[in-house]
């Protein structure tokens, strides 16, 4: 065998290193995901420290410095049609906003990538009642499901996080199962069942780690849309009810006031625009990340 | 590492060296294809009636162009796909009758021809051999340990390559891993489908070189399915060459070489390049491509590129008839006794 | 003695981006009118990246290119797009290992050769539809006239190489770039393919460069040889030269570890070890660590390029010396 002692002379002993930190390792290196994920950052935490942060009280107006300039000293970012902080207002809003931006989408994301994965590696018959169902739920655009099972439900943030949540399942199921047909057919799957593995052992151990990524840029994709959907049920009224600061409903509430003070009037929908536009951004930079070829 | 030997013990021989190890009757697949919405329905006959045995100990080569079957064929003996009919002993039993699957799955590995589809790219190469064994109940510690001793008979340094991941080795040593992988369960028959296709020359030899060296440490035997005739002829005793999922000819290696008996194995044979610049190729021995298997012509396959060619190819399908004895058969009416083919040796009569 | 159709002066070829890659390192080539010269070598040993700088192909912004490349007297590196263009097809055509992505699968077969015989020739759509009907003839497609209006999808694999070639030669080019275009092809349809390439060389007195892994497939078709080997161009000589008297050790060891008339069980003889990955430049023989004959100077710098005859060279020291008697 001198041919193979050759070989390992040959090959310098190397540190491997995993997908996932080669992932990161490239991730880490794009600025433009790096300057979304410190915004995002910045106002996740605002918002989870919003108490300590020594804010005026959101929820206290005061008739007579309504709707005042944003600059104006005392108030940074001016005050809303009840004259109430908005800088403060904004930070707390971030709670409830990402929360209903964030849930809906980490909570389809569990569910739909089990049935995507059930329906992809399955096949045959399992595959035709997942996915037909999950066309049933497509054939209605996304906004008016959303409303449809909100107004169902009735107005509150559990019953627009549900909502949302049955909205996303069908788009990310359908992505999981079209990621996981195709890694079904790559020959390290058969070789995984010559050895006599079960379907469950082969999907946690062969398919889950090849299709979780995909799937989970997909998601993150999909924050934002559902960032603006809650946004756009609290504005509909069957979301958040006033007096709760929340993104979308102050958009909502504060249109009144687009002619007197746009510049506040459009302040809840640049926190909007701002943390959808990193999201993708994210989303986009993570799949380039993933993208890694020989 | 003398521990792990009693760990996973090969399958019992249960026959002796009498019994093939692998008996394979009538083996027949057919994938239906169109059939949609006012469009005929078709069927690909990628496999059809295919019977043959492997003995213990030995190397089975199979030979054919794309289409042929060779690569189905591999996995229906996997039990990787269901077949439409045929029997498949191994060792004189059947998966499902005294052979449990779990059983079977241990006695019959296989090696892929493309060897970075057939790792999973998101584990180390040492994740990927101990997966095997940890299926069938070793503990994570035992398998690792096995993993790490194959890939130094496979001729892999573990402290290099056990915690790399696929696309960090070259080609070559990825089909070293995918062979490795095989062996883990102890396998007493490895299929191996152009599992030296996709390698470089010189790479190809020492893997085959390897094969070799695996074999009679292991007491392995060995399917070899591959396109190219070389390869063949020097691994394998006896081989068979399939046409549009059949087998048109059988036998010892050196026989069918020396005295192939079907026009189609003796196109094969002269499609190869001549290794001397003075002796080069003058006519292509047959014309055309082969045929689509989709409904495949009737009778025998070949006729349509037959040089030999009579009526009654078309219209009787010749079965596997014995050449000169022994243990060599041919499907073509020009080796059966009265066929009807005026080449045909005389029905009755001495050949 | 006039000078070569192609001439390929210290070619170095490097891909940046993520990583950097020396893929062609000092390749020097010379190809002569009607000849056929096989460029013969393993994956990664630079033979494609080397046919694709011939006809600039190959991707601007993460390639850097030094050295000078001539075919018929024109500079191919300093070229300008409406040259580049008039210059493919007409001057030099290349036909690829998949035919059918090289094809394009929307235009039947006819379009895409008359397309390209009006483009180049300015010739009328009968014209051009006549021409396409007699290289599908020329390149023995059966029934040809049905076949100008097939799509690549509805031919089998040797058929659509068949067009492919087709298409290459429809406008008469000088030099043929055949880049492994038989490797995905059955063993009957390959040899049909060969003898098929090698007639109509001889027939239209063209150039070829025939790019191919497979010694037995070089054997079939070319006259002259050269053996790449990580980038660089290790040996060339003529067929019989190569084949039978190689110098440098790689092609040795490549002839001798053939499985081709080796005999059952015996030991495949085998060049240990893999080739080396092109993250740097070389600055020593590319092959001394896999072979059998290396010497401290060989580890230390370049290796000479000896020329033994004229179209006969050699990159290792051992060609410095008369042959050794073995």
């Amino acid at each position: 065998m001198s041919a193979t002692d050759a070989a390992l002379q040959a090959a310098p002993v190397q540190k491997a290193r995993g997908y996932w930190a080669t992932v990161g390792r490239r991730f880490s290196r794009d600025k433009v995901s790096m300057v979304c994920a410190a915004v995002l950052l910045a106002i996740v935490l605002a918002a989870i420290f919003a108490p300590w942060l020594g804010l005026a009280d959101p929820y206290q107006g005061s008739m007579i410095r309504r709707l005042r300039h944003i600059g104006t000293p005392g108030y940074l970012l001016g005050t809303d049609e009840l004259g109430r902080d908005m800088l403060s207002r904004l930070i707390y809003g971030g709670r409830l906003s990402l929360l209903i931006g964030i849930l809906p989408v980490v909570l389809a994301f569990g569910i739909g990538t089990s049935l995507g994965l059930l329906a992809g590696y399955l096949g045959g018959a399992v595959n035709t009642i997942i996915m037909r169902t999950i066309d049933v739920f497509y054939a209605f655009p996304s906004v008016l499901l959303a409303i449809a099972i909100s107004g169902v439900l009735g107005a509150g943030i559990v019953n627009s996080i549900v909502s949302l949540t049955v909205v996303f399942v069908p788009q990310i199921t359908r992505v999981a199962e079209s990621v996981t047909t195709s890694v079904r057919n790559l020959d390290f799957v058969d070789a995984a069942r010559a050895s006599g593995a079960g379907a469950i052992t082969i999907m946690r151990v062969h398919m889950l780690g090849n299709v979780l990524g995909p799937i989970f840029v997909y998601a993150t994709g999909l924050i934002s849309v559902s960032m603006i959907l809650a946004s756009g049920l609290s504005f509909l009224g069957l979301g958040t009810k006033p007096p709760e600061p929340e993104w979308g409903l102050m958009l909502n509430t504060l249109r009144t006031a687009i002619y007197v003070n746009p510049g506040v009037a459009a302040l809840p929908g640049v926190m909007i625009f701002a943390v959808s536009i990193c999201f993708n951004m994210l989303s986009d930079g993570l799949r380039s990340a993933m993208d890694i070829r020989n | 590492m003398t521990l792990i030997e009693p760990i996973l013990e090969p399958l019992a021989d249960i026959g002796g060296p009498a019994q093939p190890l692998l008996d394979v009757k009538n083996l027949t697949k057919h994938f239906p294809v169109g059939g949609g919405f006012l469009a005929e329905k078709k069927t690909v006959r990628a496999v059809d009636d295919v019977s043959f045995s492997i003995a213990k100990g030995e190397t089975v080569g199979i030979v054919g162009e794309s289409g042929c079957g060779k690569s189905t064929t591999a996995r229906l003996l996997m039990h990787l796909m269901p077949r439409n009919a045929g029997e498949i002993l191994f060792d004189g039993e059947t998966v499902g009758g005294t052979l449990t699957m779990r059983d079977f799955r241990r006695g019959m590995q296989m090696v892929f021809q493309d060897s970075y589809a057939s790792l999973n790219p998101r584990l180390t190469i040492e994740d990927s051999i101990a997966f095997g064994p940890k299926v069938h109940g070793i503990a994570d510690k035992e398998a690792r340990v096995l993993a790490r001793d194959l890939m130094g008979k496979v001729g892999l340094r573990p402290e290099v390559f056990a915690n790399r991941y696929p696309h960090e080795v070259s080609g070559g040593q990825r089909q070293r891993v995918n062979i490795a992988r095989a062996l883990a369960l102890k396998p007493r028959l490895v299929i191996l489908d152009e599992a030296v296709s996709a390698l470089d020359k010189s790479v190809e030899a020492q893997v085959l070189n390897l094969l070799t060296d695996l074999k009679r440490e292991f007491g392995l035997t060995y399917l070899f399915i591959s396109h190219d005739l070389n390869v063949v002829r020097y691994i394998s005793d006896r081989v068979l060459v399939m046409y549009l999922g059949q087998v048109v000819e059988l036998g010892p290696v050196d026989e069918v070489w020396d005295g192939p008996a079907h026009p189609y194995t003796r196109a094969l044979l002269a499609a190869m390049p001549a290794l001397d610049p003075d002796q080069r190729t003058q006519e292509p021995p047959i014309t055309g491509d082969p045929p689509n298997p989709i409904d495949p012509p009737p009778g025998c396959r070949f006729h349509t590129r037959c040089a030999f060619f009579e009526p009654v190819c078309a219209e009787a399908c010749p079965a596997l008839a014995p050449v000169a004895g022994g243990a060599h058969f041919a499907a073509c009416h020009m080796v059966i006794p009265g066929s009807g083919h005026s080449r045909a040796p005389k029905a009755g009569g001495n050949p | 003695m006039t000078a070569p159709l192609v001439d390929i002066r210290d070619l170095t070829i490097r891909f940046t981006g993520e990583r950097t890659v020396y893929a062609v390192n000092g390749v020097s080539l010379s190809l002569g009118e009607g000849e056929v010269l096989g460029l013969l070598g393993e994956s990664g040993s630079g033979k494609s990246v080397t046919m694709r700088a011939l006809m600039r192909l190959l991707p601007k912004k993460r390639t850097v290119i030094s050295g000078s490349v001539a075919v018929a007297g024109q500079d191919v590196l300093a070229m300008d797009d409406a040259t580049l263009s008039a210059f493919r097809g007409r001057t030099v055509s290349m036909i690829f290992q998949e035919p059918a992505l090289a094809l394009d699968p929307v235009y039947t077969i006819g379009q895409q050769i008359a397309e390209s015989v009006k483009r180049h020739e300015g010739a009328s759509h009968a014209t051009a539809m006549a021409r396409a009907l007699e290289m599908l003839e020329l390149v023995r497609i059966p029934s040809a006239r049905r076949r100008l209006d097939a799509y690549p999808h509805e031919m089998s694999g040797g058929m659509r190489q068949r067009a492919m070639i087709a298409l290459a030669l429809a406008c008469k080019p000088k030099i043929l770039l055949a880049d492994e275009p038989t490797t995905a092809l059955d063993a009957t349809v390959q040899i049909q393919i060969l003898l098929l390439l090698r007639e109509l060389q001889r027939e239209m007195g063209m150039s070829v460069i025939f790019v191919t892994h497979d010694i037995g497939v070089a054997i079939e078709i070319c006259d002259k040889v050269a053996v790449m080997y990580a980038g660089q161009i290790v040996e060339t000589g003529t067929l019989g030269e190569i084949v039978r008297t190689p110098r440098h050790p790689y092609p040795q060891g490549l002839l001798a570890s053939t499985v081709h008339g080796a005999r059952r069980g015996a030991r495949l003889q085998t060049i240990p070890g893999t080739p080396p990955s092109l993250d740097l430049a070389p600055a020593a023989c590319s092959f001394a660590p896999r072979c059998a004959h290396a010497q401290q100077r060989c580890t230390e710098r370049l290796p000479p390029d000896v020329v033994l005859a004229p179209g006969r060279t050699v990159r290792c020291v051992l060609a410095e010396h008369p042959v050794p008697v073995s």
